[in-house]
């Protein structure tokens, strides 16, 4: 199949190699499967990292102490107000710097009884740190979502601020919280791609390292997309049961179908008319 | 309604005083609104007392004022003996730690004009959470405890429902139970009925007949003066943040005094 048509086509390295390309994609190489554990991994520890950070940054912004609320707003306004790649390098070059000469995330780490190389680790945590300011914004929207006279009932039951937030206000604020996390999860797993640029072998790296020994650049990358679409496809079908179990769509937060997450739109019926409604992107 | 509501929480529970509300000119702005100014009352064991007024006279405000809902500004208020939300501090009123404020309420139930039931709880679980997470009442006990008082509200058959699915009149009668489950030695009711539809406001006034006549010590703000006349002893007419005129609802019935209480009782009567 030639793909450019128009453009001179004497270099058969233009030539889509079928082959190759199922053979990348299936059954995966060692190094492809290695690859897609470092992704899964990476984004699922980070995610869940920035869900606590987000928390906890969004309790400390709607706290009534001054010192808080300006340490989580800072937070924010930092890790939403430059570029992840910039953070990632801040985070992996810059603790030398920050902790008087210490690299913080050299090529080995022993953690916890695990050797995790450096790179990997720096990324887990610009990941989590990145998205703990997303996710603030995003817990934050959800817990002001509830009617205050559900923490003044609370309140007026005994409960503490910290009971009242367990026990009431965050599990109903989850219900909203759920569908952008599942957004905010699905932009992880691509996310991940950026840690080929410090070297970290996760399934975007796998792809660049097949490419530059066979030069099936296109046959590559392709399959590695493939990749990131099943995984995001995944997601999506887990999202989709998570969101039934907790009955999204009774909280009235709107519960997308599957195939309007997939494609970006939801089909929503008012009374007979038919309107769409442009599903709310990442960031 | 004739079963013994208190019996679910084995009788009426003691205040440790017999003043159990004692406020003193208490005063509170709402940034340059001054809200209550200067509003004194007190309270005895096993009283009811209503609360009239205009909207906007500060009636829910003063009655959450008394669970510390809403902080004051002057004045003093003590439940039970004990200064609530504040320590004095050389004559200053300095607001007192978030824990101490907490324990003070679990003596002060409230009932909401919208019932504030927990969405995400059953009808059991919305009487039982306090007293387990905030008092430590073991789990089989508060059941128990619960269902004795669901079933004192008429209640019975809903315990494993949501509050969505029931009407106005039954979340509002497990909202009480819900209070009653503290065990308080005070009840504060901010219009209780008037979210409800009038085919259920009587069941929930039975229900709070109920307990006055058993001696449950409560602060009603409400017009439903056929309740006032039954079970209060005593009705408090509020108008512009002050009290303007207090007495027996047979006083307010035949010879109120202030012309803003003869104004406003002749729009509700
Ligand atoms: N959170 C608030 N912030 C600012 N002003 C408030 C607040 N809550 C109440 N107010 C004002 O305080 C005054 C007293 O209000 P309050 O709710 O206590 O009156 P009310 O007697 O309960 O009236 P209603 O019969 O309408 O319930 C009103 O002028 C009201 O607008
Ligand atoms: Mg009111």
């Amino acid at each position: 199949m030639n793909l450019l048509p128009f453009v001179a086509t004497a270099n058969s390295s233009f030539q889509f190699d079928i082959g190759w390309f199922i053979h990348f994609v299936f059954p995966p190489s060692p190094a492809l499967l290695g690859g897609l554990a470092i992704t899964i991994y990476v984004a699922v520890i980070a995610q869940a990292v920035g869900v606590v950070l987000g928390v906890l940054s969004a309790l400390a912004g709607m706290s009534r102490s001054r010192v808080l609320r300006g340490i989580s707003g800072l937070y924010v306004w930092f890790f939403r107000g430059t570029p992840l790649l910039v953070q990632l390098f801040l985070v992996y070059f810059g603790t030398p710097y920050l902790f008087g000469g210490i690299d913080l995330f050299p090529n080995h780490v022993g953690l916890v009884g695990l050797d995790i190389k450096g790179a990997v680790l720096a990324g887990i945590v610009a990941f989590s740190v990145n998205e703990g300011a997303y996710m603030s914004e995003i817990v934050r929207a959800g817990i002001l979502s509830i009617d205050p006279g559900q923490t003044e009932a609370a309140k007026s039951l005994g409960m503490t601020y910290r009971l009242t937030m367990m026990r009431i206000v965050l599990p109903q604020a989850l219900r909203v919280i759920i569908p952008p996390l599942g957004n905010e999860f699905n932009n992880m797993l691509k996310t991940t791609s950026l840690l080929s640029v410090i070297a970290v072998e996760e399934i975007f790296r796998v792809a660049q390292a097949a490419n530059s020994a066979s030069f099936k650049t296109f046959e590559a990358f392709l399959g590695v997309a493939l990749y990131y679409l099943a995984l995001t496809t995944i997601w999506s079908a887990i999202q989709g049961v998570i969101e039934r179990r907790l009955g999204v769509s009774q909280a009235g937060g709107q519960q997308a179908s599957f195939w309007s997450r997939m494609f970006g739109f939801a089909r929503r019926t008012t009374g007979t008319a038919e309107v769409e409604v442009p599903s709310s992107g990442g960031h | 309604m004739s079963v013994n509501i208190l019996d679910a929480i084995g009788g009426l529970p003691r205040p440790e005083t017999d003043t159990v509300v004692e406020a003193t000119a208490v005063e509170k702005w709402f940034g340059k609104l001054h809200v209550l100014k200067g509003v004194s009352l007190t309270v005895k064991r096993r009283e009811v007392v209503v609360v009239i007024g205009a909207s906007g006279s500060g009636k829910t405000t003063f009655i959450r004022c008394i669970n510390h809902l809403e902080k004051i500004q002057k004045g003093r208020i003590f439940v039970n003996g004990h200064l609530i939300g504040y320590r004095e501090e050389s004559g200053k009123l300095v607001e007192d730690k978030e824990r101490n404020i907490a324990k003070q309420r679990q003596e002060i139930g409230m009932v909401f004009q919208r019932f504030n039931l927990f969405p995400h709880m059953t009808v059991l679980d919305n009487i039982t959470e306090a007293p387990m997470k905030v008092r430590g009442v073991p789990k089989d006990e508060a059941v128990t405890t619960g269902r004795a008082l669901l079933a004192r509200v008429g209640l019975s058959m809903k315990e494993a429902v949501y509050p969505s699915q029931l009407s106005g009149g039954q979340q509002q009668r497990v909202a009480i139970a819900r209070a009653l489950a503290m065990k308080p030695a005070l009840l504060l009711f901010d219009e209780p009925t008037s979210a409800l539809d009038p085919e259920m406001i009587g069941e929930v006034l039975d229900v709070m007949k109920e307990l006055a006549i058993e001696g449950m010590t409560m602060i009603v703000v409400s017009h439903e003066m056929g309740f006032a006349r039954e079970v209060a002893d005593r009705v408090v007419m509020m108008d512009d943040g002050r009290i303007i005129e207090e007495g027996t609802p047979e006083h307010f019935f035949t010879a109120p005094q202030h012309e803003r209480t003869k104004a406003f009782l002749s729009k509700i009567l």
